[in-house]
């Protein structure tokens, strides 16, 4: 089957299978910041935003977006390398396997009206785990980026 | 020092953050055949019949592939050194399978769907068997996992296959049974260890092709690139020079990508087909079909003046190594080699037992690697102990411990496998670790309880840990480093970075070795055909062995830029120095741009390029000391982690920042282990943690205060006084949890994880007596 989303800001047209998720069809189509990680809604390595708010894209069906808006890591290369450079600060990029995820929970957070405390953060970042790291890392580093913009 | 100590950011760090194709799944090749393997429902079968005609009728579908289809060449998918220490008891695919998730058959497909399928019309009669599924009954069971005449030792291991029996070890300094007779004081306790597993959030995935000379190449997300070439080169019955293999960024190992998962499979579809193939593990699979910690039952018997000093360790170990011998002897014997050590004052030492099979998933390496079971077990005793002097624990400790200039006859009796290398260790800072500790954790005033409410009280818990820095006299690693145009260098290591960072360190210590900064080092690591030879990222070894290669390289580039400047300055080498940007002498300079640039076009053209190599002679222990307050819940069972603090001992870092995270991590895995971490089966052999709702690791908001610092220390026989430091963070959490609860409760949990139920069932069985 057909779908026409908007990918990344771009008006995009997939021949899909009916039985795939946005992560499969993401992944085929060579968005490779978009990773596998559970294939049960409970890593956050796929995590995309579709019309703004962040999903795991391994739990949507590809049909489903079909006349909506996805955007993934490729989107936002700024924030991406932004985030990246606060995380290699910290040495809190281990393997880097939930790096994207978390960018884009970061870019959903910070769409939100008011400026983000602790409460707003772990809300945003519960779902994206990370087994290198111990988070702490990624806390310290998170901070900093928070911290540091405009 | 210029580069080394510093906190660099990691090399790749900005390239994954922004999703760049980077790990094996981006790289497979886009037409390549999906794989998937059916898996047994069974714990214990023999496969009747498997009727295949359906599936290879469907369009789309490449091959089928049962156990009648490949060679009977009986291997380990262990991931080890040649000859393996564990046995070799596995084939491609078998006639049997032995767990839940075993390979019954490999289907490959042009589509995912396809595939899918295919393997829904697959029709397979199994026999089923009776299984093991209680390894304190599997030696004697009725049932023989093993019965297959091909499966053997490579040297002797203790291997009994029809007892249920992968390995034993016995040793001994000393006689255990005449010190605890004589003992005044005898603490004897049974500790039990779960199975744990990995989770890297990169499930495992490889894929192969063959290349324009018809050479089999794999790119999988492996920590042991050389041999996993080795070892599918054996199952599939070729030459090992016709298999390139290559690590691209992975995520996440732990020990978990030590073994050989999907490569066999995806190999021998790529050789019966021609074309591409690729297997992606579902989480599912990772969960029922790789590798998981070795369970184990530790038996304690710790003899001692009352005192407190000791006079004598007793550990005797049985451990579960499922279906499979993957590590069996060598994890064994970890947990007594990576921690007894650190109690050498004893009169006499022993430690022993078995490693048996049962129809669970396979064992395998996990960061830890036996130590984490043996600290448990030592730690959570000597803590009793304690209790039962009313010596402080703290104390217990300081009275016993090893330290700078001293030895411990286990170095040199117990290696990994074999015998293991007589040292002196040169850098021990535990009392420092210790003293910087107890006050971060603040021990003199919350030990050992504090009220915390009505119905909840919190407790302070310690305990040592020890490591090691690589396998001692197997262990090796090459470096090389070679000099281009305009004045950069490209570093090839064998080393395998599994997002520990290992490529950024490495580059530090080139950079430090030639004087240049650290930016001008261009790293390209882990491919069989294009950088020379390393063991692999296992036993904390990266730093410390291949370390040492990229040392010994860059000190041989440095002298050849002399030279080579030198004779372009027309002076003699031993006037010249190389400062890192330009080759002096008394009479000019050179810059290093220039100099590398004429080399290659215009002036007695050559090309440098060195090649260091390291085998690793000792293995200095990393250590630590580490402390936890908790808070029980009295009336749930409960345990709360309010702060673990961790004081680390590993030698210089060469980047502190990178080799805090590595403690961070691993300490939070740790947690996991000690507390919710749990592989469960069904009474039938099913497995009941098959993803990561029923299978629960640390998120973010589990995750206590965690404060880990690195005290100052030198360990002479490192790269720049380095130590490694990969592993030795998630040995002690099990026991300086389960020390804090009972110091807070009075309770004792000698079973894994402590899970509130336990806690609580505890807690009752206190009040009632
Ligand atoms: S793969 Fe989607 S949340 Fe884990
Ligand atoms: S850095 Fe590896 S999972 Fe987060």
């Amino acid at each position: 089957m057909k779908i026409t989303f908007a990918l990344n800001g771009r008006e995009t047209t997939w021949e899909i299978e009916p039985v795939e998720t946005l992560l499969e069809a993401l992944r085929r189509h060579g968005l490779t910041g978009v990773k596998q990680g559970c294939d049960t809604a409970s890593c956050g390595v796929c995590t995309v935003l579709l019309d703004g708010k962040p999903v795991p894209s391994c739990a949507v069906p590809a049909a489903r977006v079909d006349g909506h808006a996805v955007l993934t890591v490729e989107g936002v290369p700024e924030k991406a390398r932004a985030v990246g450079e606060a995380l290699a600060a910290e040495g809190a990029d281990q393997c880097g396997y939930c790096a994207p995820g978390l960018v884009m929970s970061l870019v959903a957070m910070e769409q939100e009206p008011g400026p983000p405390d602790e409460d707003k953060i772990a809300s945003y970042l519960a779902g994206n785990l990370c087994r290198c790291s111990g988070y702490a890392s990624q806390s310290r580093a998170i901070k900093k980026y928070l911290g540091g913009k405009p | 020092m210029n580069e080394v100590g510093k906190s660099l950011p990691k090399i790749d760090g900005v390239g994954l953050a922004m999703g760049r194709p980077a790990f094996t799944d981006d790289l497979a090749p886009r037409e390549a055949l999906v794989v998937r393997a059916l898996r047994s429902p069974h714990p214990f079968a023999r496969l009747k019949s498997i009727d295949t005609a359906a599936a290879e009728a469907m369009p789309g579908v490449a091959c089928v592939l049962t156990w009648k289809d490949v060679p009977r060449i009986a291997v380990t998918r262990a991931g080890q050194g040649h000859p393996e220490p564990s046995p070799r008891d596995r084939f491609i695919l078998d006639e049997y399978v032995r767990h839940v998730g075993d390979e019954v058959a490999v289907v490959a497909a042009d589509t995912a769907a396809t595939a899918a399928a295919a393997l829904d019309v697959l029709a397979v009669e199994y026999e089923v068997l009776d299984p093991v599924l209680d390894f304190e009954q599997a030696d004697g069971h009725a049932s023989v996992l093993h019965p297959e005449p091909e499966a053997h030792e490579n040297f002797p291991i203790g291997f009994e296959p029809q007892r249920n029996i992968a390995s034993a070890y016995e040793m001994h300094v000393g006689d255990v049974d005449k010190v605890v007779a004589e003992s005044e004081v005898v603490v004897r306790r049974t500790y039990y260890t779960q199975a744990q597993q990995h989770v890297a959030l990169e499930p495992m995935v490889c894929a192969t092709w063959l290349d324009l000379h018809g050479r089999l190449n794999v790119v999988t997300s492996t920590q042991t690139p050389w041999h996993v070439r080795r070892i599918m080169a054996r199952a599939l019955d070729m030459p090992v020079s016709e298999i390139r293999v290559n690590k691209p960024r992975i995520g996440g190992g732990f020990g978990g990508k030590q073994m050989i998962h999907g490569e066999l499979l995806c190999g021998l579809v790529t050789r019966r087909t021609g074309k591409a193939a690729k297997m992606v593990y579902s989480r599912r699979e990772v969960f029922t079909a790789t590798n998981t910690r070795h369970p184990m039952r530790m038996e304690i018997t710790l003899a001692a003046h009352p005192d407190g000093r000791l006079r004598a360790i007793d550990m005797q170990a049985l451990s579960d190594t499922g279906a499979y011998g993957e590590h069996a002897l060598t994890v064994f014997m970890v947990a007594g080699a990576k921690t007894l050590p650190l109690y050498n004052k004893v009169e006499a030492v022993r430690f022993g037992g078995k490693t048996v099979y049962t129809n669970h998933a396979p064992g395998g390496a996990y960061r830890g690697y036996g130590a984490i079971q043996g600290n448990y077990a030592l730690e959570s005793a000597l803590a009793e102990l304690a209790d039962e002097l009313d010596l402080d624990p703290v104390e217990l400790r300081r009275l016993n411990m090893i330290a700078e200039g001293e030895t411990s006859p286990i170095f040199a009796i117990m290696g990994e496998g074999t015998e293991g290398v007589a040292q002196t260790i040169d850098s021990c800072k535990l009392p420092e670790c210790i003293d910087r500790g107890m006050e971060l954790i603040g021990w003199n005033d919350k030990f050992p309880r504090r009220e915390a409410g009505p119905d909840r009280v919190r407790g302070v818990g310690m305990a040592l840990a020890m490591q090691g820095s690589g396998i001692p006299a197997i262990d090796m690693a090459a470096a090389t480093l070679k000099l281009n145009d305009f004045g950069s260098f490209n570093l090839l290591i064998g080393a395998t970075d599994l997002g520990t960072g290992s490529d950024t360190i490495l580059a530090q210590i080139a950079a430090e070795a030639l004087g240049v900064a650290t930016d001008i080092i261009k790293v390209y690591s882990s491919d069989t055909d294009r950088t020379p030879f390393d063991t692999g990222a296992y036993a904390s070894s990266t730093t410390y062995v291949s370390g040492h290669a990229v040392r010994k390289a860059a000190e041989k580039m440095k002298a050849e830029l002399i030279a080579e400047g030198a004779a372009m300055l027309g002076c003699d080498p031993q006037a010249a120095v190389f400062d890192g940007r330009e080759v002096r002498g008394p009479g000019g300079a050179i810059s290093l741009e220039d100099l590398s640039t004429r080399l290659l076009y215009s002036r007695n053209q050559k090309q440098l390029c060195t090649t260091g190599s390291h085998l690793c002679e000792k293995s200095p222990p990393p250590y630590m000391a580490a402390f936890a307050e908790v808070e029980v819940d009295l009336g749930t069972g409960k345990v709360d982690l309010i702060d673990y603090v961790a004081v680390v001992d590993c030698g210089q870092a060469i980047n502190p920042n990178l080799a805090r995270v590595q403690v961070e991590g691993g300490l939070v895995q740790g947690i996991g282990m000690a507390l919710t971490e749990d592989v469960r089966y069904g009474k039938r052999g099913a497995l009941l943690t098959r993803d990561m709702m029923t299978y629960k690791i640390p998120a973010r908001q589990d995750v206590p205060r965690i404060t880990v610092e690195l005290v100052d220390s030198h360990e002479p026989s490192g790269p720049f006084g380095a130590k490694s430091v990969g592993e030795i963070g998630i040995d002690t959490p099990p026991a300086v949890i389960a020390n804090a609860v009972f110091n807070a409760t009075g309770v004792r949990v000698r079973d894994l994880p402590l899970t509130p139920e336990k806690v609580l069932m505890a807690l009752r069985r206190t009040q009632e007596s």
